[in-house]
C-alpha cells in the first residue's frame, strides 16, 4: 500500500507456485480455564500447507493475570533508536508499571528478527476520562510517527505474538508454551498483494480486539479512508488491519452490538433485505449508514476479545470456516482436521451460515474488561 | 478371454507423521504391488487421497479426517470415509465412488464429470457446482442431510439428490441461490423449496413414473450403504428441479 516508509525484515514471496491460502484456528475455554500454547501450536501446524512461511502469529487472552489492570503494550522495534524514541513518548504520556523484553529464542528458521518489548502501563489520572480512547490515539501515534516502532498489541491481560515464518516456528521463537490463556487464536499466512513482513503478520489488534483473517479485503481503500476520518491510521500494509479498527469504531465507540457490527461488515444482499423479515429494517439502516465500513471480498475471520470469540464469513462464504464444541471449549477453524489435533472427539461440528456471526462468550466475563462493562451497561 | 478371479490384497497404512505426498506415494506403491483393499488410519488433514489411482477394483478406507480435495480427479477407486470429510471432495472427479459416513464441507463434486458421491449427513456451500454429463458419463451426488447456498450452481449435467434427513424443525433443506444458472442435468430434493431460493433458469416439477424408476435403486443403494432405516423413498414429497433452457445466456451477448 502507499506507505513511503521503509520496513525492515521484509521477505518477498519466492517464485515457486504454492497451493496455499491462509489458515486460521482459535478456541475459547468458556469456563475461563487456561492452557498453554502447545495445543494451538500443534493445531495451526497441522494446516502448514495453507501458508508459505511468510507470516504467522497468535493472540492469547488471560496471559498476564498478575498485571490484569494494566494495558499490556507489545512493541516491535526495528532498531534501538525506535525503542528510545518510543520509550521517551511512553514515559511522558503514561505511568509505566513495568517494562521488560519479550523473551525470544531464535530458532533454525526464525533468525533475522526485530526486537520485542512489553510495557504494562496505566493512563494518568489527568487524562483518564476515556482511557481506552487515549490508548487508541497513542497506538496510532506510535505506528504513524515513530520510524521502526510498531504496536503489536495494546489490550489488558492479553497479547499478540507474530512475525515472519511458519506459525509453529514463531510459537517456538516466542516460547508460547510458557503462556497460559483461555482464548487462543492462530494464523498461518500466505500473503496476497502485500509483502510478508513482521508487522504485516496477523493478528491485527487494537486494545483487546484481535483478528486473524483468511481472505482479501478488496474494500481496503474505502475502509481505510473511512477510518481515517475517525482518527485511525492504517500503517501496517495489510488489508486486515482495517477490520480491527472497524470493530473498535463500531462496538466501542458507536455502541453497536456484535450482531450489528457483523451485519455492517458482512451485509445481507439488497435482494435478501427486500424479502423482509425481522432484521430487514436494521439491515437496511446499517447498510445506508455504514456502507463505507462494509467489507468487500472473500473472508473468514476470527475475532478475539476479553469476553469471547467470534467467527464470521463473507456473505457468500468464499473462505472455509467450521465450528466445533467439546465440553466447555468451542473451536473455530479453516479445517476440521486442525481441531481434531487438539480434540479428537467432539460434541458437535457445524458449518456456519455465511454472513452470520458465531458469537461465543466466556461464562463469567471479567469485570475488569471495559468491553464487557459496556455491554452490561447497554 | 478369461476373467481371472481377483484376490483381495489387504494393506494397512498409518498416516501418522506422513506428509500428504508420502501418504499418497505409499498408497500408489501399494496399488502397484497389487493391493485392492487399503485401510488408512490416523488420517488428519492429508490432501488428495485417492487421486491418480486408476487400477480397477481398489477400495480405500479412511479412518480420521481426510484433508482438502479428497479424490480430486478421481478415476475409479471406491473411497470410504468413516468420519467427516473437508472441502473439495471429488473435485473434477471422473469415475469411481465415494462414501462419506458423516458430513462433507464446501464444494463437493466441483466440475464432476462421472462417478458417484454419497454423503450420509450435511454438506456445505457450492455442492455440485459446474457438474457436467455427456452420454454415459453422468455424475451423481446424493446428500443425506441438508445443503448450504449455491447448491448445483451452473450445473450442466448429471444428477443431484438431497434428502434432508435429520433436518431441524423450520430449517430449510437447501440454502439460497439453489440451481442458479443451471442449464443441464437434474435435481431431486426431498421437500418443498421456497421459490425465492431458486435460480430463474429452472422450474420445479413433481415426480413422474420414470423419475421414480430412476430414483428407486439409487435410494436403496444409499440406504444400504449407510444403514438408513427411515423411509426415504416417499416420492410424493420430492421436488424435481430441471432447467428450462439449455442455453440460458445464449442471447446475453448476441441479440
Amino acid at each position: 500500500m502507499n506507505s513511503s516508509r521503509q520496513h525492515h525484515f521484509v521477505r518477498r514471496p519466492h517464485d515457486e507456485k504454492d497451493m496455499s491460502a491462509c489458515g486460521i484456528i482459535g478456541f475459547i475455554n468458556r469456563d475461563g480455564s487456561r492452557v498453554n500454547g502447545a495445543p494451538i501450536r500443534a493445531a495451526i501446524a497441522n494446516m502448514r500447507l495453507r501458508g508459505n512461511g511468510l507470516g504467522g502469529g497468535f493472540a492469547a487472552y488471560g496471559i498476564y493475570p498478575e498485571r490484569a489492570d494494566a494495558y499490556a503494550l507489545h512493541l516491535m522495534y526495528d532498531d534501538d533508536n525506535a525503542a528510545a524514541e518510543t520509550e521517551q513518548l511512553l514515559r511522558s504520556r503514561l505511568e509505566i508499571e513495568h517494562a521488560e523484553p519479550i523473551p525470544v529464542r531464535p530458532t533454525k528458521t526464525v533468525t533475522d528478527h526485530p526486537d520485542f518489548k512489553r510495557y504494562f502501563v496505566h493512563v494518568k489520572d489527568a487524562v483518564a476520562t476515556d482511557p481506552d480512547e487515549y490508548m487508541v490515539r497513542l497506538v496510532m501515534e506510535i505506528n504513524a510517527a515513530i520510524d521502526g516502532a510498531y504496536v503489536v498489541s495494546s489490550g489488558k491481560n492479553m497479547g499478540a505474538f507474530k512475525g515472519v515464518g511458519f506459525p509453529e516456528d514463531l510459537a517456538d521463537f516466542f516460547g508460547l508454551e510458557d503462556y497460559a490463556a483461555y482464548i487462543w487464536t492462530a494464523h498461518n499466512r500466505f500473503p496476497t498483494n502485500t509483502p510478508g513482513w513482521w508487522g504485516g503478520a496477523h493478528p491485527f489488534t487494537i486494545l483487546d480486539w484481535s483478528i486473524v483473517h483468511n481472505g482479501e479485503i478488496s474494500s481496503y481503500g474505502t475502509n481505510r479512508r473511512y477510518l481515517e476520518s475517525f482518527g485511525y491510521h492504517c500503517t501496517l500494509q495489510t488489508d486486515t488491519e482495517v477490520v480491527a479498527y472497524i470493530f473498535d469504531l463500531l462496538v466501542r465507540r458507536h455502541g453497536l452490538s456484535f450482531e450489528e457490527a457483523a451485519m455492517v461488515m458482512s451485509p445481507p444482499l439488497w435482494s435478501e433485505i427486500d424479502l423482509g423479515g425481522d432484521m430487514a429494517e436494521t439491515a437496511r439502516k446499517l447498510r445506508m449508514v455504514y456502507g463505507a465500513a462494509s467489507l468487500n471480498g472473500p473472508f473468514a475471520f476470527l475475532f478475539g476479545f476479553s469476553g469471547g470469540l467470534i467467527g464470521l464469513n463473507d456473505r457468500v462464504k468464499l473462505r472455509p470456516l467450521v465450528v466445533a464444541e467439546k465440553d466447555d471449549t468451542v473451536f473455530m477453524s479453516s479445517e476440521e482436521s486442525a481441531i481434531r489435533v487438539i480434540s479428537p472427539d467432539l460434541d458437535s461440528l457445524t458449518y456456519p451460515v455465511a454472513g452470520q456471526p458465531v458469537i461465543v462468550r466466556t461464562y463469567n466475563t471479567s469485570p475488569t474488561n471495559a468491553v464487557a462493562q459496556k455491554e452490561v451497561a447497554a | 478371454m478369461t476373467i481371472e478371479a481377483v484376490e483381495i490384497q489387504h494393506v494397512e497404512i498409518s498416516a501418522e507423521g506422513l506428509s500428504f505426498r508420502a501418504l499418497n506415494e505409499a498408497i500408489r506403491d501399494a496399488v502397484r504391488d497389487g493391493a485392492t483393499d487399503i485401510v488408512l488410519t490416523d488420517v488428519l488433514g492429508h490432501r488428495y487421497i485417492g487421486t491418480g489411482i486408476t487400477a480397477p477394483g481398489v477400495t480405500i478406507h479412511i479412518h480420521g479426517v481426510p484433508g482438502e480435495d479428497l479424490a480430486a480427479f478421481a478415476d475409479g477407486p471406491r473411497i470410504v470415509v468413516h468420519n467427516n470429510a473437508q472441502d473439495g471432495v471429488g473435485n473434477t472427479m471422473n469415475d469411481g465412488r465415494i462414501e462419506v459416513h458423516g458430513k462433507a464441507g464446501d464444494v463437493v463434486g466441483y466440475g464432476m464429470r462421472g462417478g458417484r458421491i454419497y454423503v450420509k449427513s450435511d454438506v456445505g456451500y457450492r455442492v455440485g457446482i459446474h457438474m457436467k454429463g455427456f452420454k454415459e458419463k453422468q455424475p451423481l451426488i446424493v446428500t443425506g442431510g441438508c445443503a448450504g447456498n449455491f447448491y448445483g450452481e451452473y450445473m450442466a449435467g448429471g444428477c443431484q439428490i438431497l434428502l434432508g434427513i435429520g433436518r431441524k424443525e423450520g430449517a430449510p433443506i437447501v440454502g439460497s441461490y439453489c440451481a442458479t444458472g443451471m442449464h443441464g442435468g437434474i435435481m431431486y430434493i426431498r421437500g418443498e423449496i421456497d421459490p425465492w431460493r431458486l435460480g430463474k433458469e429452472v422450474k420445479t416439477f413433481s415426480l413422474d413414473a420414470s423419475d421414480r424408476e430412476f430414483l428407486r435403486p439409487i435410494l436403496e443403494d444409499f440406504a444400504t450403504t449407510f444403514e438408513i432405516t427411515e423411509t426415504i423413498g416417499d416420492f410424493d414429497h420430492f421436488t424435481k428441479i430441471a432447467p428450462v433452457s439449455t442455453r440460458p445466456y445464449g442471447r446475453l451477448y448476441v441479440y
